[in-house]
């Protein structure tokens, strides 16, 4: 049995107050190609809580997510200035490698995406890209567990770790590539729009699931849905044109919003 | 162009009745491709019926099916002939085999460079001449087995005679890799991108992401691409016959000059009597390559659509 200190919310919000930033952005500008994708983005991302990053479509908010495991590196075209710290360190910087970036900044995607391999070997496949040495078949299982556990999905699936992970719902799958993440004992886990390919039932799973790992994790999640910022986060970031436009707690920015544009946005007149 | 309503019923039904050119069109455009569709068929059986019909009478009263597999001597011209192929089967079985050694590191590799590695341009070039490679005639290879690999191994490996299983091999080997190449290729580029996606941002390496799972889903598409391969290598005959020397012994190594079946045929149809015993095994010989051939593509073929069901 694995026991998971349960937060109360409250209790999340003086913590994000206390501890260092999980990511600060700095003078970031990304262009894909010619084309600019981000301006001078300035962001601190408190830890331990939710922020939620909404705006348009091709406002930017997904590429600056995809710039905080630098996953935005696959396409070879991509041009990226200024700095990104995750827990103080720059993982642009010389010394850093992508690889290890990767290990502490998790990324859930927008189609779940689990490997075509049994659930077992999903859920360890990135512990085994990073250990330093073999883990005891014993030491495995309690990973497997464990991250199986946090996300909800241990007790659905114990009885067939062996099957491939492709044949799951998609609900599974989600929190399946969510539990995949943790065996690597990220701070950040990112999250591109991760309940825009379930229905309403397997989103609203998720979502709790989400805000169960708040406090564990600080997470950053892309959204298109108003109503699910809304709900499932502690802060908002509006971005519009590859820029910041306001970054509140979310109840402040859904009851009083500083910008125009954002008014403008979270009442729906365009976007 | 402007159309008038159709106000009564009559008109209506005209209209309605009415075959445009796009119709007639559409009719000669279905006839023709499936013309084309069914002569495919018509062809394979065609061959069958014409190389089994060659063969037959010989095959069915004279031959002894163990002395054509197992026998070791091959002598139709002289008294008693014999027909024994199993110089040939083992002549083409090590070929084959010193082909696949040459050509399946060298077409992964290509195939995964070109797939995962290369980008835009240079990728585009190398897709380019891969195909060219392939396009290079069979007696080009067979010439550059006779006046480049034989005197290369003669001083290499300071063996007598440079035509040999070895020479055949890399011949036959450089031959099948385009093509292979762009068979594994394609199997690589199959493989879903999420799934790269997926490994990368769990911190996988260029490599890893390639070994962990690109390969393995990639595998029954790669397999494919080897049986197609082997087809290519068990079929080729001109080069083979320029390179192998072309003895009638089983080899023992690969510096033994080696006789296929493809080459035997070749070398002995134009001077068998049409007719003749010598002329209907050799036909015997043509049977049993299309039915080896046969095997190895409905094997290749079963191997993907297996994995394209589950």
């Amino acid at each position: 049995m694995v026991d998971l200190p349960k937060r109360r919310p409250d209790e999340v919000l003086v913590h994000a107050k206390e501890a260092p930033p999980a990511i600060e952005v700095a003078r970031l500008n990304l262009w894909y190609g010619k084309f600019q994708a981000l301006h001078d983005v300035d962001l601190t991302i408190k830890s331990g809580i939710v922020t939620a990053l909404i705006g348009p479509s091709g406002c930017g908010k997904s590429t600056l997510l995809r710039s905080c495991n630098r996953i935005n590196e696959r396409l070879g075209y991509v041009t990226t200035t200024g700095t990104i710290k995750v827990l103080g360190e720059d993982i642009y910087g010389e010394q850093a490698s992508r690889i290890q970036v990767r290990a502490h900044v998790g990324m859930v995607f927008q189609r779940p995406n689990p490997l075509p391999l049994s659930i077992r070997d999903n859920v360890l496949f990135g512990h085994r890209l990073h250990a330093t040495r073999h883990s005891s078949r014993a030491d495995e299982d309690g990973m497997v567990e464990q991250a199986l556990r946090e996300v909800l999905l241990w007790d659905r699936v114990k009885d067939r770790l062996q099957h491939k992970a492709t044949g799951l719902s998609l609900e599974e799958q989600q929190k399946l590539c969510i539990a995949r993440l943790l065996p690597t004992k990220p701070t950040v886990l990112l999250m591109d729009e991760p309940c825009s390919a379930l229905d309403p039932e397997a989103t609203s799973a998720v979502e709790d699931l989400i805000w169960d790992l708040r406090g564990h994790y600080s997470i950053l999640i892309v959204t298109h849905n108003m109503a699910q910022a809304r709900r499932a986060s502690d802060e908002c970031v509006f971005m519009l044109m590859g820029r910041v436009v306001e970054h509140s707690a979310t109840e402040a920015m859904f009851v009083s919003p500083q910008q125009q544009q954002t008014s403008d946005y979270i009442e729906g007149r365009f976007g | 162009m402007t159309r008038t309503p159709t106000s009564t019923h009559d008109s209506l039904a005209r209209e309605l009745a009415r075959r445009d050119a796009a119709w007639w069109r559409d009719l000669a455009a279905r006839l023709a491709v499936s013309i084309g569709g069914v002569s495919t068929i018509l062809f394979i059986v065609a061959i069958f019926a014409f190389i089994g019909s060659q063969g037959f009478e010989f095959a069915w009263n004279r031959l002894s099916w163990s002395e054509l597999f197992f026998g070791t001597r091959w002598e139709p011209t002289v008294s008693p002939p014999t027909y024994g192929a199993w110089a040939m089967i083992a002549g083409t079985a090590w070929i084959t085999a010193v082909a696949m050694l040459v050509a399946v590191p060298l077409s992964f590799c290509a195939a995964v460079y070109i797939g995962e590695f290369a980008t835009g341009r240079r990728r585009e070039w190398l897709k380019i001449l891969v195909e060219l490679l392939a396009a290079i005639p069979s007696v080009v290879w067979g010439v550059i087995g006779l006046q480049v690999f034989n005197p290369m191994i003669q001083s290499v490996f300071g063996v007598q005679i440079g035509l040999n299983v070895l020479n055949a091999g890399l011949i036959l080997g450089l031959m099948a890799a385009p093509i292979m190449t762009t068979l594994a290729e394609d199997a690589l580029k199959a493989v879903p991108d999420s799934y790269r996606e997926a490994a990368e941002a769990l911190g996988a390496t260029r490599w890893q992401v390639i070994y962990k799972v690109v390969l393995p889903h990639a595998r029954p598409g790669l397999s494919a691409a080897v049986l197609l391969g082997i087809g290519r290598a068990f079929g080729e005959t001109i080069a083979v016959l320029m390179a192998s020397g072309h003895t009638l012994m089983a080899p023992g190594s690969v510096f033994d000059s080696a006789a296929t079946l493809t080459a035997t045929i070749a070398a002995e149809l134009g001077e068998a009597a049409v007719d003749s015993d010598h002329y209907q095994a050799l036909f015997v010989l043509g049977l049993v390559l299309f039915f080896i051939t046969f095997a190895i593509n409905l094997l290749a073929d079963r191997i993907v659509r297996g994995r394209r069901r589950s």
